[in-house]
């Protein structure tokens, strides 16, 4: 796992999305959900970064606005195409962004609604190639065909409308529209939350051979830090819309640096009863931070259970620690328990 | 208060669940749900019942308290339920509709569900809601009632519970109206308390600290617990018996450390080897084991073992013909599986011979 | 790492089991799940056959519905017998309805007609009759029932006080009101779906304009609106521009629910993951609205606008039962319940109600086929 010296495969800088409150009869913007607030962030060609964090902590709103669902408020992401020049597509026009749509990928979270019940299985899938250049309905075919092979689906299934597929299958038929066009990054928003355990195994299994196969890089959006630790090479954690540390996988499990790491990674259950006897558990009180009226200091000081006056006062900078980064005032001192530590 | 002894099961359970049966009847057939399901919940004891998605775990509950979704009904079976000083009842007698098992819904058993703002009212305060649940089966004031209600708001770690009253189940969130579902639950002291899938729909911290909360719970007022679930961790946490069900049947049950460390049906393998485990850093490339194939459809069940299509050690002949017994493989573990049945495997060793 | 391989085990699909499931398309499941529902079938077919009276009304009715016989005033519905006894006195089948003899009343001196079982009246099925143009355009004199002698009495529901034919004219009353709802509907649905749609689709202030316009329409108390405006219809127009006109009025008010509807639709689905997932394959707007978007909800704007001709049907009989509607000599039945419009009439000849009772029926078969066409426009659930 060496680390590239090339140029990242994407680039964000400074990312924004505000969302506007409005009130009252004339729609009057009283305030701004802060979902993403200053994030910037290298993704490595060929890599899996995860992004992790508790439900409104603005993970899936920068997923879509990574890959421009969501145009952002502020800040700039740069994008290195396949041989192209690293270009800016924060704030493309949907007309502008259309050459990039083929190469940056999404796969969904729920498998049913992310399938229209009304078009067949080759006119999900075939979409994107109908639309990026594939005009002969024989090469569709053929395509389709062979993509649905890889993702372990019987081309002859084609024909079928998607409420004939269980959640596991459809969840393949999303894999497969993303990856039809041959993209090179794809964002995964909590892919396999929705599985059962054992379709959720052969379906990470599925995404790491066809990382290998196709060259892919994945953004990885999970709740479910047991899935992350599986299948990261780097991992970000997000609180009320900033990253909180960033490292890679081994090391952020092993030994996590930002208080808020350490209590999500001691709140995972594990399958492991005499384990779960003997943990003394760090355990969060208080509510997530709500991203329209944010703390002052560290916006994380009202559930830490390291808190001092400074935390209350002065917002901590993402800085370097030791070959990773964090944003805690006191990432060099504190001795937080990674996952390694207790295991048998 | 996981370190009480569990392998031993008290003499007289809780509830008493054996040969329980719940079908549909649709018109594109009979939907086996539940199909003949023996368990034992003990008082003070919390016992999981885990599986996928289309195993009937939730509809087990469900037919403890006889509210099934019409066209299915319980159609067979019993389920004995014994609470302290009172004649045991068999829940699986009792009319659907009837003031019998209205009488025990909320008061002797009570159930919570994974998204509480389902079963609580966007338009009644949390208060109101509480204390019409507290009058509903205690005669007293409202005054008392009020009391009562803040007083079990306190104790599921609401803080302010005399102002929360007056909220409204949006204003909260998902992990306090959790914890108000509990609180309504637990505020008529029931013998028994079916959670199905209470944390699902939480994030991990919250979920930790509702787990922590239900365990402290139990402890104190010594009530049995049904846990529905799919995540094994939870289970762990949690469990002290676990039952892992398959389209509608009992596969293995036993104590959880039986069950988590000498696991003996080959789903309940296959299931612990599926889960990506924490703290076990995987080489890259590394696979997770999984099951193949996926749950059939509840209209085309197999023969036989139900598990049989997926089985990895499923012989022919055997595993698709004819349904495996329930066998005590240790004390208080059951399995259900023909590979595990000593007078098969024997035999088939000698065969081999 | 053999990648196909590795896939191909963890591949879920057995063989055998899916066969020939999920190959139906969305109109085939539509169908299914209609064709489950019996009583909104039946409704169906009652209406596709009041449909096909009102298409062909010149042929089904006996008559014109201007002819009238002055002799035969507020005759009571013949009955229809299919055999009859010879002169032999042998009993053979033919189809006919017993003719009147006529007296004189002696204290009135009135010409008083009674039903005179002896006298017969011949009837066949396509008889030659009155000529006319079916639909203005090609000329004819066949008529599906009548007398085989045009000149002899044959009212099957009953003749009103000027001696014309009661089915006939509800025949041909049939064509004008059920034309009106469906034209009304067809106005309110183009209005609808493009208002709505714009409003859905663009949102910002031109949402904010159109929906306080449909507010503000439905803020406005209908008769009194209809009324107004139907008085403000000179007297000199022709019937023609006047059934135009009252169409207009009454489908002036039904496009508002249908834009709301169009616009809560494309609303909720603009964020849909599946229209989301559409965008980032590339799909542009338009195609977006054309092939996911409207495909989705046409069979819920069907069912609404099979809810919708009610409406329409009963504004129509309304405004003309109250006489600021249409204006004979065009027949509806909101025009021929006018004529039942006082308690003699009602006393003396009930038969002059029919027209309210097709309303009844029509209006209930179309309510139970849009009900059944609005579960069956959800097939998956």
């Amino acid at each position: 796992m060496t680390m590239p010296v090339e140029t990242p495969l994407m680039q964000a800088r400074d990312l924004k999305v505000h969302f506007p409150i409005k009130r009252g009869v004339l729609k009057r913007t009283v305030g701004h959900v802060r979902a993403v607030d200053g994030i910037s962030l290298d993704i490595r060609a060929g890599e899996t970064l995860s992004v992790v964090g508790e439900s409104g902590c603005g993970k899936t709103t920068l997923g879509q606005a990574l890959v421009r669902v969501l145009e952002p408020t502020q800040g700039s992401i740069l994008y290195a195409g396949k041989g192209k020049a690293p270009a800016d597509i924060a704030h493309l026009t949907e007309t502008e962004l259309r050459p990039y749509r083929s190469d940056i990928r999404m796969i969904f979270q729920d498998p049913f609604a992310s399938l229209n019940p009304r078009r067949r299985v080759i006119d999900i899938v075939g979409e994107s190639l109908r639309n990026f250049g594939v005009t002969d309905e024989r090469e569709v075919e053929t395509r389709v065909g062979e993509i649905l092979r890889k993702v372990g689906l019987r081309p002859e299934y084609m024909a079928r409308y998607p409420y004939a597929f269980s959640g596991g299958e459809r969840q393949r038929i999303g894999i497969a529209r993303a990856l039809a066009v041959h993209p090179r990054l794809v964002v995964a928003d909590e892919c396999v939350s929705a599985l059962d355990v054992s379709i959720q195994a052969q379906t990470l299994n599925l995404m790491q051979d066809l990382q290998e196969e196709f060259d892919l890089t994945y953004v990885f959006i999970s709740h479910d830090l047991s899935v992350v630790e599986y299948i990261s090479d780097r991992v970000a954690v997000m609180y009320a819309g900033r990253i909180v540390e960033l490292s890679e996988s081994e090391e952020l499990f092993a030994r996590p640096r930002h208080p808020y790491t350490a209590a999500l990674l001691a709140a995972v259950p594990r399958p492991d009863p005499r384990g779960a006897r003997e943990r003394r558990r760090l355990r969060l009180t208080g509510e997530v931070a709500d991203p329209a009226n944010r703390p002052t200091g560290c916006a994380f000081h009202p559930r830490c259970p390291f808190a001092t006056d400074r935390c209350r006062a002065e917002d901590p900078q993402l800085r370097a620690v030791d070959g990773r980064t964090v944003a805690c005032h006191y990432a060099e001192s504190l001795d937080l328990k990674g996952v390694n530590a207790d295991a048998a | 208060m996981h370190s009480q002894t569990n392998s031993q099961p008290q003499s007289q359970p809780l509830l008493s669940i054996r040969g329980l049966k719940t079908h549909f009847a649709l018109r594109e057939g009979l939907i086996r749900a539940v199909d003949g399901v023996d368990l034992d919940a003990h008082a003070g004891k919390t016992l999981c019942i885990v599986g996928e998605s289309g195993s009937g775990k939730s509809m087990i509950a469900r037919s403890i308290l006889q509210i099934v979704p019409p066209p299915g009904r319980v159609s067979d079976g019993q389920m004995i339920f014994a609470r302290d000083g009172r004649d045991p009842v068999d829940l699986a007698g009792l009319d659907p509709a009837g003031k019998p098992i209205r009488a025990v819904r909320g008061r002797d058993i009570a159930m919570i569900f994974q998204e509480p703002m389902n079963s609580l009212s966007p338009v009644h305060t949390v208060g109101d809601q509480l204390m019409e649940k507290i009058l509903l089966h205690h005669r007293m004031s409202r005054h008392e009632a009020e009391e009562r209600a803040a007083h079990a708001l306190g104790r599921v770690g609401i803080p302010n519970p005399r102002q929360r009253l007056s909220t409204y189940p949006f204003e909260l969130s998902g992990g306090m109206r959790q914890r108000v579902m509990i609180a309504m639950a637990l505020a008529c002291q029931p013998a028994l308390l079916i959670a199905d899938e209470p944390t699902t729909a939480l994030d991990v911290t919250t979920q930790a600290n509702i787990l922590d909360l239900m365990a402290e719970l139990q402890a104190e007022t010594r009530m049995g617990m049904i846990f529905i679930t799919h995540d094994l961790g939870v289970v762990a946490e949690i469990a002290h018996e676990v039952a892992v069900v398959y389209l509608g049947r009992v596969v293995e049950r036993g104590s959880a450390d039986a069950v988590f460390y000498n696991p003996q049906h080959p789903y309940t393998l296959a299931l612990l080897a599926s889960i990506p485990k924490l703290g076990a850093r995987r080489e890259r490339g590394q696979r997770l084991h999984s099951i193949k194939g996926m749950v059939p459809h509840p209209l085309n069940r197999p023969k036989g073992c139900p598990f049989n299509t997926r089985c990895p050690e499923a012989r022919p002949g055997l595993c698709d013909a004819t349904d495996p017994r329930t066998l005590e493989f240790e004390t208080g573990h059951f399995v259900s599986c023909h590979m595990r049945d000593p007078a098969i495997v024997t035999r088939r060793e000698e065969a081999t011979v | 790492m053999t990648v196909s391989d590795a896939t191909a085990t963890d591949s879920a699909i057995p063989e055998e089991s899916l066969a020939n499931v999920g190959l139906a398309s969305q109109r085939e499941l539509v169908w299914r799940k209609f064709t489950e529902h019996a009583l909104a079938l039946a409704s169906g077919v009652v209406i596709i056959l009041i449909y096909l009276v009102g298409i062909f009304a010149e042929f089904v009715a006996p008559r014109s519905p201007d002819f009238y016989d002055s002799s035969y005033t507020m005759l009571a519905p013949q009955q229809l017998k299919f055999w009859r006894t010879g002169e032999d006195g042998s009993t053979e089948f033919g189809m006919h309805v017993n003719g009147f003899s006529s007296q004189r009343d002696p204290n009135t001196l009135r010409r008083v007609f009674t039903l005179d079982e002896n006298v017969v009246v011949p009837v066949g099925l396509f008889v030659k009759g009155a000529p006319y143009r079916l639909w203005g355009l090609i000329p004819s004199d066949i008529h599906l029932i009548g007398p085989l002698d045009p000149s002899q009495p044959f009212y099957l529901l009953g003749s009103d006080r000027l001696g014309r034919d009661v089915l006939s004219r509800l025949v041909h009353g049939t064509r004008v009101s059920t034309s009106i709802g469906l034209v009304g509907v067809a106005v309110s649905l183009v209005l609808g779906v493009i208002l709505g749609g714009i409003s859905g689709y663009f949102g910002g202030w031109i949402d904010n304009f159109i929906q306080r316009v449909i507010e503000f329409i439905m803020s406005v108390p209908t008769i009194p609106l209809w009324m107004g405006l139907a008085a403000a219809i000179p007297v000199t127009w022709s019937p023609v521009l006047v059934y135009f006109i009252i169409t207009m009025i009454i489908s002036l008010i039904g496009w508002t629910s249908l834009a709301r509807e169009v616009r809560g639709r494309f609303m909720s689905w603009r964020n849909e993951p599946f229209v989301i997932a559409a965008r980032l394959d590339g799909t542009s707007q338009m195609t977006i609205i054309g092939r996911h978007l409207v495909p989705g909800f046409v069979s819920h704007i069907i069912a609404s606008v099979t809810l919708a001709i009610p409406a329409m049907i009963i504004a129509e009989t309304s405004l003309s039962f109250l006489g600021i509607g249409l204006r004979p000599p065009v027949v509806s039945w909101g025009v021929l319940l006018q004529e039942a419009q006082n308690i003699r009439s009602l006393a003396e000849a009930p038969w002059l109600l029919a027209p309210g009772v097709l309303v009844i029926i029509t209006v209930l078969a179309l309510n139970f086929l849009g009900d059944g066409l609005r579960d069956a426009a959800d097939p998956y659930t």
